[in-house]
C-alpha cells in the first residue's frame, strides 16, 4: 500500500520536473495559448470521470460522475479548441493574410 | 495483462501531452502541439471506455454531450479580450471535474462500509480541497474580471484571521476524515469549508493582480487532476496533472516577477484596495501636463524613423487593436519602422496582449518582450502608450518611496516623445500617480483609445 504510493509520488515529481523543463522554453507570446491548452490537458481528469459515470455504483456516484463528466468535457473540448483558435491568428508575415 | 495495456496507453497519452507542449515553443509548431495533445486526450478517453467497460452509458452520454456542447460554444463565441475570463472559468471546470470525481469515490468507499486505505483517504480529501477551492476561487476570479463583482481588493477586518482559521479548519477535518472515513457530515462541511476558502481568498486580490491569480488557479487544476490521479491509482493523470501544476507555478513565478513582488505579497496584501481619486483631467497639484491634439500627434508619428507602441489593459478594455494595427501598417508604408512593447504584466493574464495583437494579424516578430525592447527605446522617436499605466511608471526606477520602486518597466521614457492615450488623468491599479505624464517630453491624447486611433489614422491621411 505505502510502496504503490511512493511509486506514485515518484512518478509525479519526476513529471513536474519535465512539465517545468518543457514549459521554461514557452515564451511569452505564447503564454495564453499555453494556459487555455494546458487547461485542456488538465481536463485528463475525464479519465476518472468517466469510470464513475459508467459504473453504476450507486446513484448519488453515478450523478456526481455525470456532472465530473459535464464539466471535463467543457475543459477539453473548450480548451482546446479556443487555443487551436488563438494559434490560429499567430502568424509571421503580414502578406500571408491579407485577403 | 488488460490492465496493463490500459496503462500503457495512458502512457501514450502522457507522452503526446509533453510533445504537444514542447511544440509551443514557437508560433509556428505550436498549433501541431496543440493537435498532438488533442489526439492523446482522445486517445485516453477512447482507451478509459474500451478498458472499464462502462454498465451505464446514459450517465456518460448526456455528461459528454452536455459538456462538448457548451466547451464547443464557450470556444467560439468568446472574444479574445474576454480571454482572461475564459481560461478563469475553464479552470473552475477542471478543479471541478476533480473534486466531484473524488466525492464520487468516497460515496463509493462509504456505501461499501466506510474503510478507506489511508493512502486513498489522504488523496481523497486532498483531491476535494484543491478541487474545491479551484472551482469556487475560479468563479470569483471570473466575476472580477467580468466586472459581476468588484475588481477592487476587497478587505475587512480580521481577515486573515478568519482566513487562517478556516484552513486550519479545512486541514483538521482532512486529518479525522483520513483517520475515521465514514463519515457524511464531516465531509460535507470539509466541501463547504473548501468552497469558502477558495472565494475568501481571491476576494482580497485586485483586478491587475489576476495574472498571478489566473496562473495560481491553473497551476491548482492541474494538481487536483494529479490528486485525483492517485485516488484512482492512474499514472496518466499523476503525470499530465503534474505537466499543469508546473505550468502553472512557471507562470506564477514569471508574473511575480514581473511586478517584483512575492506571491505571499500578492496573495495577502490586498494590493490596490485604495485608490486616491484626482481631478478627471488637467493638473494634478501644481505641476503640468501637456495634452495635444490628434493633428499634431499624427504629424509626430507620420514623421518619426521609429514608433514603438505599448499595450496595457486598456487596449482590452477600448477593443482598439484593429485600430492600432490599420495606424501601424499606414506608418509602415509610409517607411516608418513599428514595434510593440509588451511587459509581462500588462492585460490581466500572461501574454493577453499578444493574443489581442495576433487578433488584429499584427505579425509575431514585431512584437517585443520587455528585455529585448528595453535597449530600443534610446533609438526611438515616439514611443505610445495605450491605456498601460503602472508599467511605464519612471517611479519603479527612481522613486524609492514608491510602491513600484524595483518593478521592471518598460524603458519608455527614455525615447524622445511619448505619447499617452488614457481617458482621465486618474492613477494606475497601484494608486500612484505616474511621473512620466508630467515628462516635459510626454503629451497626453485624452479619450478612448479606439476613438482616438481612428482620429489619428484619418489625421495620418492628411499628413
Amino acid at each position: 500500500m505505502i510502496g504503490e504510493l511512493v511509486t506514485l509520488l515518484v512518478i509525479f515529481v519526476l513529471a513536474m520536473f519535465v512539465g517545468f523543463e518543457v514549459i521554461t522554453k514557452v515564451p511569452p507570446t505564447l503564454h495564453t495559448p499555453l494556459m487555455s491548452g494546458s487547461n485542456a490537458i488538465s481536463g485528463i481528469t475525464i479519465i476518472g470521470a468517466l469510470i464513475i459515470a459508467g459504473a453504476a455504483d450507486n446513484q448519488i456516484s453515478s450523478i456526481l460522475g455525470l456532472v465530473a463528466v459535464m464539466f471535463a468535457m467543457i475543459n477539453v473540448v473548450g480548451g482546446f479548441m479556443v487555443t487551436d483558435r488563438m494559434l490560429h491568428m499567430f502568424k509571421r508575415k503580414p502578406e500571408e493574410e491579407k485577403k | 495483462m488488460m490492465d496493463a495495456l490500459a496503462k500503457l496507453t495512458y502512457l501514450l497519452a502522457a507522452v503526446l501531452f509533453i510533445l504537444g507542449l514542447k511544440r509551443l515553443s514557437s508560433p509556428a509548431t505550436a498549433r501541431t502541439g496543440n493537435w498532438l495533445a488533442s489526439v492523446g486526450m482522445a486517445i485516453a478517453i477512447i482507451t478509459t471506455v474500451v478498458f472499464y467497460t462502462p454498465v451505464e452509458w446514459q450517465y456518460i452520454l448526456i455528461g459528454a454531450v452536455l459538456g462538448s456542447t457548451i466547451g464547443l460554444i464557450f470556444a467560439r463565441a468568446v472574444k479574445m479580450t474576454a480571454m482572461p475570463e475564459m481560461v478563469a472559468l475553464l479552470n473552475g471546470f477542471g478543479g471541478g471535474a476533480s473534486a466531484l470525481v473524488a466525492s464520487a469515490e468516497f460515496v463509493k468507499y462509504y456505501n461499501a462500509g466506510g474503510e478507506i486505505p489511508v493512502n486513498f483517504g489522504v488523496a481523497i480529501m486532498l483531491s476535494v480541497v484543491v478541487g474545491t477551492l479551484t472551482f469556487s476561487g475560479s468563479l470569483v476570479a471570473f466575476g472580477k474580471l467580468r466586472e459581476l463583482i468588484t475588481g477592487r481588493a476587497v478587505t475587512y477586518p480580521m481577515q486573515k484571521t478568519v482566513n487562517a482559521l478556516i484552513l486550519l479548519g479545512t486541514l483538521a477535518l482532512v486529518t479525522w476524515l483520513v483517520i475515521d472515513p465514514a463519515n457524511p457530515l464531516p465531509f460535507g462541511i470539509l466541501v463547504g469549508l473548501a468552497f469558502l476558502l477558495g472565494i475568501l481568498a481571491v476576494t482580497p486580490i485586485g483586478g491587475a493582480d489576476m495574472p498571478v491569480v489566473i496562473s495560481l488557479l491553473n497551476s491548482y487544476s492541474g494538481i487536483a487532476a494529479a490528486l485525483t490521479g492517485f485516488v484512482i491509482n492512474n499514472e496518466g493523470l499523476i503525470i499530465s496533472g503534474a505537466l499543469v501544476g508546473a505550468s502553472g507555478l512557471i507562470l506564477t513565478n514569471i508574473m511575480c516577477k514581473a511586478m517584483n513582488r512575492s506571491l505571499a505579497n500578492v496573495l495577502f496584501s490586498a494590493f490596490g484596495s485604495e485608490v486616491q481619486e484626482t481631478g478627471p483631467a488637467g493638473a494634478a497639484g501644481d505641476r503640468t501636463v501637456r495634452s495635444l491634439t490628434h493633428e499634431d500627434a499624427a504629424t509626430m508619428l507620420a514623421y518619426a524613423r521609429q514608433v514603438v507602441f505599448a499595450p496595457g489593459y486598456g487596449l482590452a478594455v477600448a477593443q482598439a487593436q484593429h485600430e492600432v494595427r490599420e495606424l501601424a501598417d499606414m506608418l509602415q508604408d509610409r517607411g516608418v519602422v513599428v514595434k510593440y512593447a509588451i511587459h509581462p504584466v500588462a492585460g490581466r493574464m500572461p501574454g493577453h496582449m499578444n493574443v489581442l495583437l495576433a487578433e488584429a494579424d499584427v505579425p509575431y516578430d514585431q512584437l517585443f518582450d520587455m528585455e529585448q525592447i528595453n535597449p530600443d527605446f534610446e533609438r526611438t522617436d515616439v514611443s505610445v502608450i495605450i491605456g498601460a499605466n503602472d508599467v511605464v511608471n519612471p517611479a519603479a526606477r527612481n522613486d524609492k518611496s514608491s510602491p513600484l520602486y524595483g518593478m521592471p518597466i518598460l524603458d519608455v521614457d527614455k525615447s524622445q516623445h511619448t505619447i499617452v492615450l488614457k481617458r482621465s488623468m486618474r492613477p494606475g491599479f497601484a494608486g500612484v500617480e505616474n511621473e512620466l505624464f508630467f515628462h516635459e517630453n510626454n503629451s497626453m491624447l485624452f479619450g478612448d483609445a479606439k476613438d482616438s486611433f481612428k482620429k489619428l489614422i484619418e489625421a495620418v491621411k492628411e499628413v
